[in-house]
């Protein structure tokens, strides 16, 4: 009976999973063997990776992905240690999560109009003698927006596996002589290096696919695999060669996780 | 010969609640002895400890160690170690790492690490475990890699916080066993804190009792079990059967209508006070040449002795260990000798206390 029911119970998951996930992966892959004509090909592979265009938009994004996890991390991570630490902790979390119930194209639209020539910070530039800056379009404007978008989402596990650590460690940490810096470098960010990881899980791997902030705030500048796969689908019609960019994504996601997968209870039969 | 190397003068610690959690402790620990703090939980003695390793500010007051005044030294400055009631075992590091840690914040040589993380592992007879993860010890010897890691920095003064609570009965018993010993080798001071009266005797070459943030009376354990200073002492510090009384001279007190010789003098003539009796004082005989007669209640057997609850005919209870055990509801006798009793005045201060001891006893 009761197992009757469990199954029950998890029936729409699994049809959610099937038609949602499993199909619509399955469906890249198929179409990745298909060319334009839908003739049955590995030309998409090959053109990938043997096109040196292909080959830079994934360095391309790759790096900007990195740059911009880097720059969560580095913004994240101190601003969770001090929300750990403060009195009314939760209210100031609540202040950094608050950001992510607004759309991310009204976001978009909020930055052209503070990067914009005659924005708001080129005002403000110009109020203390600094003249006007071409800040939107540039790479340094995507990256700084972009890390902006992810940065509650790098914020919340951090803080997480902040707020997990007894205060004890840290005591005993300074009891043994270790300063306030020494104590953070060896005790407390190793100890905190699952949070980071599911950081960079959640903001790498996105990160690498942005189209739509490329567009509105990297002015097409930037094209990373992401512009690619929307120009592929919407533009040009290659639906084989997007599905192929797409399957290189999905793969690159994997290895991703695998490296950033925390190894538990090793060595533990030795 | 033995030095001064921990003294708090008058230190006092409010909290902002309005909270006094110290009030007026004042002590000094000498070099090479094995000092416990001894109170129920609540009482302040998690507090001393952390003000003299530097975790909490005191309000008023000094620490001083080895003569200085360390009250604004930060932990890591301070020459003493704390082992602690979780042991704070850090996850991320193995048994060698953890006990090193004091060592490689200090810079210290390659070679010098490896050997003094050695010894000290050997010092805890687990110099066979460096190299496993802390998940994979047991509760007894994270415990050790604790002492391991606390002592390897070679401190002065080694803090020990309530450190066998999370232990079971047999391995408490050994590791009190084994801290002596360690105390006794290292030659250094143990500032050991706990709740359990039991572990404070065994171990302590000074107890201090504490109640409600205040030091109530500190001695070696003998003087304190055998001579507590009040009520909540005799109370606390094994278990008594405590009479209410009237100290009719000296030497002579009475209580439930009969007089008694007892070894205590010193007090006013016809003051009422209370009289402690241990259970293991009492002796069973038969109603007639019993001193009291009370009404077996209970019997409990506890291994090595029967744990019999009595009452007497004014309805007092009386706690007796006897290794024969009684009949329930009989009606038996109590005996027990002038030094089986000790009275305690109400509201003494200890200096009050010691002084009126020293005045007649020689």
């Amino acid at each position: 009976m009761k197992r009757n029911y469990r199954g029950l119970f998890f029936t729409p998951y699994v049809l959610w999973l099937a038609m949602f996930v499993i199909a619509p992966v399955a469906l890249i892959i198929y179409y990745s063997f298909f060319n334009i004509h839908h003739h049955f090909t590995f030309a998409n592979y090959q053109e990938f990776f043997s096109s040196g265009t292909y080959l830079t938009m994934t360095a391309n994004s790759v790096l900007y992905a990195f740059l911009i996890t880097l720059f969560a991390i580095l913004i994240s991570y101190p601003m969770a240690l001090v929300i750990s630490k403060l009195k009314h902790r939760d209210l100031w979390i609540l202040l950094v999560i608050l950001p992510t119930w607004i759309n991310l194209l009204l976001k978009a639209y909020a930055f052209i109009g503070l990067l914009s020539h005659d924005g708001l910070v080129n005002d403000l530039f110009q109020f203390f003698g600094i003249p006007a800056q071409h800040m939107l379009f540039t790479d340094a404007s995507f990256i700084l927006v972009a890390a902006y978008i992810q940065i509650p989402f790098m914020i919340l596990p951090i803080y997480n596996s902040l707020t997990d650590i007894s205060d004890s460690y840290i005591r005993a940490s300074r009891d043994l002589g270790a300063t306030k810096w020494q104590t953070l470098t060896k005790v407390i960010i190793p100890m905190t290096m699952p949070g980071i990881k599911s950081g960079i899980q959640i903001v790498f791997i996105p990160s690498l696919s942005l189209f739509m902030l490329s567009r509105l705030i990297g002015g097409n500048k930037v094209i990373t695999l992401g512009t690619a796969v929307e120009e592929h689908f919407l533009t040009t019609m290659n639906w084989g060669m997007g599905s192929t960019i797409g399957v290189v994504l999905i793969i690159s996601m994997v290895i991703v996780m695998l490296l950033t997968n925390t190894k538990r209870k090793r060595r533990r039969t030795s | 010969m033995s030095k001064t190397i921990v003294e708090l003068k008058n230190v006092y610690k409010k909290y902002d609640d309005g909270f006094t959690a110290l009030k007026n402790i004042s002590f000094k620990l000498q070099e090479g002895e094995f000092y416990t703090l001894l109170g129920p939980s609540g009482c302040g003695k998690t507090t001393i400890l952390q003000s003299i390793a530097g975790f909490t500010e005191v309000t008023s007051g000094q620490v001083l160690f080895d003569g200085k005044k360390i009250n604004d030294i930060p932990a890591n400055k301070r020459q003493l170690n704390t082992v602690f009631q979780d042991y704070a075992l850090f996850p991320n590091m193995n048994v060698f790492d953890n006990v090193a840690f004091g060592l490689v914040v200090h810079n210290a040589k390659k070679d010098e690490i490896k050997t003094r993380v050695h010894d000290a592992l050997k010092m805890v007879q687990l110099e066979q475990y460096a190299n496993r993860e802390i998940s994979e010890l047991s509760g007894g010897q994270q415990q050790r890699i604790a002492i391991a890691r606390a002592i390897v920095n070679r401190p002065k003064v080694l803090l020990l916080d309530e450190p066998l609570s999370a232990l079971d009965a047999k391995l408490r018993k050994d590791m009190q066993y084994e801290l002596r010993e360690l105390q006794q080798n290292l030659g250094i001071t143990f500032l050991f804190v706990t709740h359990d009266q039991e572990e404070a005797l065994a171990m302590s070459d000074e107890i201090f009792v504490m109640n409600k943030g205040e030091i109530l009376q500190n001695g070696s354990p003998v003087d304190i079990y055998d001579e507590p200073i009040n009520h909540f002492v005799a109370d606390f510090i094994g278990e008594s059967n405590i009479i209410p009384g009237k100290m009719v001279a000296d030497y002579q007190v009475a209580f439930l209508g009969h007089q008694f010789e007892c070894a205590d003098a010193g007090m006013r003539p016809n003051e009422p006070v209370e009289v402690v009796i241990r259970p293991e004082d009492l002796v069973i005989t038969t109603p007639e040449q019993g001193k009291l007669q009370v009404k077996v209640d209970t019997q409990l057997f506890r291994g090595d002795y029967y744990e019999i609850l009595a009452y007497d005919k004014a309805g007092n209870e009386w706690l007796i260990h006897s290794t024969n055990a009684s009949t329930d509801d009989a009606i038996v006798g109590l005996t027990f000798g002038p030094n089986d009793m000790h009275i305690m005045r109400y509201n003494e201060t200890e200096a009050k206390f010691n002084h009126r001891l020293e005045s007649y006893e020689d």
